[in-house]
């Protein structure tokens, strides 16, 4: 199988694997990651997200062939001993349930929080304009970039 | 990189998660369960072998918890956790009843190997039930008695002079002076049966239950380090994926292996019945697998027409029930100062779980030797470890289930489906197995959704406007429902193996039942419930007749968050608001003037209060008949007529030009008995009013003739990010003196009538039929007088 160099979480791995894999299933099998989640695998949900050089893409419709830069995901921003603030402020609100969607709010929400820190509440729900939450934690969500906002300005 | 098993996932599958066996063979432990026999005598046995066994007889099952000498405490719960935090509250319920820290308590949940059987975790049950009589809660009490009692002797005080802080039991005169539990119990192995007459602790005296403890699991959500059941991996697993039929009711004809033969990833198929699955080495081959093979089916249902669906329903033969059936109905009705009938419309819907359902299995052996391990994210993976025994052709006992969340289930989605799947597949292919529906395997072929609603109101009220006689004929859909021992068919993939899906036998007569019983709401708050010579409703009217009919369902149909509640709901929380503003009166103080039960009194007024509710009759007088207006409408629900008070105001703007609803607010007001966790209950709160939003102005199943087409998100919408976010508040009722109930379905309960009076109160414009689409609104709109 042809090989593909990948930049996950800071380093650099060469995989095996089908160039028309899409990214999700790399790194969910590959890599044995638990941060992207398969959803829909049709990109209208964004359980899937991750970060491509600070940018949002459902890697559920990327093709591996087509992933470059540095791709992060939920682990690669912090751990639990050492939460990034992101994920800290989600912790604070306890801004989600089952958690099964968080990688979409949580880096759609840091794509655009690091640019806009003060974007209201409804800059935010517009940045993540189409993300699904079944357990409609939205609002908790929302306090949650809201307070991430003002670490990142302070 | 690492593929390797997780080390939580390994001890399971050795059987070293058994440790309860092992307290016994180290050191001194004390150990409650429902009897005396067990426990003290199976780890006797398994001290003589060395070795625990891999799996349990299920009778030994039995313990709730374990205290150890080194003053380790550890709780065995089949009540699980799916996301609402009711892990995190067991914890704190055990620190409470023991006095201990909450970082000492060690909790196993939902293996059926090791934790006692609770059945299923679902309908809002998991606090009356940990909290009632006989269960967690109790066991606590029995242990705290039994240390007290050897504190008492070891101290040579009363036991009323005792107290328990940290582990330590002291004496309340002289602090110096107490023995830890781990110091008291020393080398003893005391076995203890629950007693059901353990005093439990005082709600008014709790220090660690009624704060908002932060719940264990957010911290590895939102950093990706949680275990879902998505996540589980085994030794030389393989993934697999279900090839379900194009049409419901189609029949299995063939399945062209060769198909796949020249797919990588060394593709297995698997047939059985109308069951077909194929499995490879990862899942993106096992994917392309399922879209490539060639499976040949014949015949199919035909569906019924969906637009005319709800006249079909009134026609087809149906088992009918009565709730309460007074026979002075048509007298009052017809004596009557003046009657008032409307008809509600809910449709179909689905539990639409954000992942789609997953399961791992182990099957391993032949014959009646064949031992299977599952890992499932069901409500009830005891139902589920006694079906799969009947599908493996094993014995119950050679069958271990355990509970690992999945992504949020909001009742029977397709969760025990796909434990099926992985099972089947598992035994054919003598492989270690993972099944990930796909999106539309999930929609249209896994999960089983909450049934339609036809609904006919009636009610008569006397010349003061009083209701004095209040008819309720319902017709709704039924196809299997949670899976027993005996009936894996009640899911798609047991029928789909053969097994047969229980049938929906018409009756001649209604039943009559013997005592009142609301639990599916389907009796309004407004009657007095009067079955058999006693009353258990909340309000006035006495001559209520309450008929339900069921009818076969095209589609499965199963537990959907508020099963029936609030469909039912629905259609009384609006009849009354109707009443209300033909009567030209306010609906809070109409509700109030039929209302008895003073909790719901409070719930209602709770909401209003916070709301502040503008008392005046609906619609609004001054709003315009164009442009966009403005509302607010209010529902309450004794939920299940035992569990749990809510109410809810909405506030709505309407587009009278286009016909969309925008909800602005939402007030929720929430009285469960002594509350847990605060921030917890105001999260349930908070995202039962979002999803009964998203329930009432989106969500609808569609089908043609031949298939159902909500197959993905565009095609079931769904409230999303980048919709108008409400404002929600929350307005919590803490009664200490009273029974904990269920919190998880009050509030999503009255969220479509909320908002249906609110939009009546803005537009003078009345939907009767979820969810409110801009076409039926414009429709609505269209039909003012």
């Amino acid at each position: 199988m042809p090989e593909v160099i990948l930049n996950v979480n800071g380093g650099d791995n060469v995989v095996e694997v089908d160039p028309n894999s899409p990214l999700l299933y790399v790194l969910i099998d590959a890599y044995g990651l638990r941060g992207p989640k398969f959803g829909c695998g049709l990109a209208q949900c964004g359980a899937c997200t991750v970060l491509m050089d600070g940018e949002p893409y459902r890697s559920c419709t990327l093709p591996v062939s087509e992933a470059k830069g540095k791709i992060v995901t939920l682990e690669g921003l912090g751990t639990m001993e050492n939460p990034h603030p992101i994920q800290r402020a989600f912790i604070e609100e306890q801004a989600l349930q089952c958690g099964f969607c968080i990688s979409g709010p949580v880096l759609y929400g840091k794509a655009f929080v690091d640019k806009n820190p003060g974007a209201s509440e409804t800059q935010i729900v517009e940045a993540l304009n189409g993300l699904l939450c079944r357990c409609h934690a939205h609002p908790r969500m929302v306090k949650a970039l809201l307070r991430y906002g003002k670490e990142v300005k302070a | 990189m690492s593929t390797a098993m997780r080390p939580e996932a390994l001890s399971a599958l050795a059987g070293e998660g058994l440790s309860r066996r092992n307290f016994f063979r180290s050191a001194g432990a004390l150990i409650v369960g429902f009897s005396m026999s067990g426990a003290l005598e199976n780890a006797e046995a398994q001290t003589a072998t060395g070795f625990p066994a891999p799996t349990i007889a299920t009778n030994q099952v039995d313990s709730w918890i374990a205290i150890a000498s080194d003053d380790s405490v550890t709780a065995y719960t089949g009540k699980c956790d799916f996301g609402q935090g009711f892990r995190t509250v067991q914890h704190q319920l055990v620190a409470e009843e023991l006095g201990v820290p909450l970082a000492r308590v060690k909790m196993i949940i939902c293996d059926t190997a090791q934790c006692p059987d609770q059945g299923v975790s679902s309908g809002s049950q998991g606090h009356p039930t940990q909290f009632g009589n006989g269960a967690l809660r109790t066991a606590l009490a029995t242990a705290r008695e039994a240390l007290f009692k050897m504190a008492s002797d070891q101290l040579g005080v009363a036991v009323d002079e005792l107290d328990v802080e940290n582990g330590i039991v002291f004496v309340k005169s002289d602090r110096g002076k107490g023995m830890s539990y781990g110091r008291l119990i020393g080398g003893k192995k005391i076995s203890l049966a629950l007693d059901a007459r353990a005093a439990t602790k005082n709600p008014a005296n709790y220090k660690i239950l009624g704060t908002s403890v932060p719940r264990y699991d957010v911290p590895p959500k939102a950093t990706g380090e949680f275990e879902y059941v998505h996540n589980i991996r085994l030794p030389a697993m393989i993934h697999a994926r279900v090839v379900r039929p194009p049409r419901v009711g189609a029949k299995l004809v063939s399945v062209d292996e060769s198909s796949v033969k020249s797919l990588p990833g060394n593709v297995k198929v698997v047939a059985r019945k109308d069951f077909v699955a194929v499995a490879a080495d990862t899942q993106w081959e096992a994917m392309q697998a399922a879209d490539t093979l060639v499976v040949k089916w014949s015949g199919g249902d035909k569906l019924p027409d969906q637009d005319t669906i709800f006249g079909t329903m009134r026609k087809l033969p149906s088992r009918d029930a009565y709730a309460v059936v007074a026979n002075d109905v048509d007298a009052k009705l017809k004596s009557a100062a003046q009657t008032f009938k409307a008809t509600y419309f809910h449709p179909f819907q689905m539990h639409g779980s954000l992942g789609t359902s997953c399961a791992v299995a182990d099957v391993r052996g032949t014959g009646a030797n064949t031992t299977a391990t599952v890992w499932s994210a069901s409500q009830g993976i005891y139902p589920q470890r006694d079906s799969l025994a009947l599908i493996l052709g094993t014995a119950k006992e050679n069958v271990r289930c355990i509970f690992v969340e999945g992504s949020g289930c909001y009742g029977l989605n397709g969760a025990d489906s796909v434990a099926y799947d992985a099972a089947v597949v598992s035994q054919a292919t003598g492989r270690a197995v993972r099944v990930q529906y796909s999106r539309k395997d999930e929609m249209t072929a896994g999960e089983s959704y909450g049934p339609a609603y036809v609904i006919d109101l009636k009610a008569g009220v006397d010349d003061k406007g009083q209701i004095i006689a209040w008819d309720y004929e319902g017709w709704t859909f039924s196809k299997g429902n949670r899976p027993n021992a005996t009936t894996p068919g009640n899911v798609i993939a047991g029928a789909l193996l053969g097994f047969p899906v229980p049938a929906n036998t018409p009756t001649t007569t209604p039943s009559v039942p013997n005592s009142f019983s609301n639990n599916a709401n389907v009796a309004s708050a407004y009657g007095t419930g009067c079955v058999g010579g006693s009353c258990g409703g909340t309000g006035t009217v006495q001559s209520e007749r309450i008929l339900t009919h069921t009818i076969a369902s095209p589609f499965f149909t199963g537990p959907l968050r508020s099963p029936n509640r609030l469909q039912n709901t629905f259609a009384n929380e609006s009849f009354i608001d109707e009443i209300a503003a033909a009567l030209k009166v306010d609906s809070v103080a109409y509700r109030l003037r039929h209302l008895t039960d003073s909790r719901l009194i409070d719930v209602m007024n709770g909401a209003a209060r916070a709301a502040k509710w503008d008392t005046r009759p609906s619609p609004n007088p001054r709003n315009a008949k164009t442009g966009v207006v403005t509302g607010r409408g209010i529902a309450i629900v004794f939920y299940e007529g035992n569990n749990g008070y809510g109410g809810l105001v909405a506030e709505v703007s309407v587009d009278q030009a286009s016909g969309y609803v925008t909800v602005t607010r939402i007030v929720a007001s929430n009285d469960s008995g002594p509350i847990s966790n605060p921030d917890g209950l105001r999260a349930q709160m908070e995202g039962g009013a979002l999803q009964g939003m998203s329930r009432a102005l989106f969500e609808e199943v569609k089908w043609n003739e031949e298939s159902v087409t909500s197959t993905d998100w565009r095609r079931f919408p769904v409230y999303k990010f980048g919709d108008v976010l409400p404002v929600v508040e929350t307005v919590l009722i803490d009664r200490r003196d009273k029974q904990q109930m269920g919190a998880g379905e009050t509030i999503i309960t009255v969220v479509a009538a909320a908002i249906a009076n609110a939009i009546f109160d803005a537009a003078g414009a009345r939907v009767r039929q979820v969810p409110f689409t801009p076409d039926r609104v414009l429709a609505a709109l269209a039909a003012r007088e």
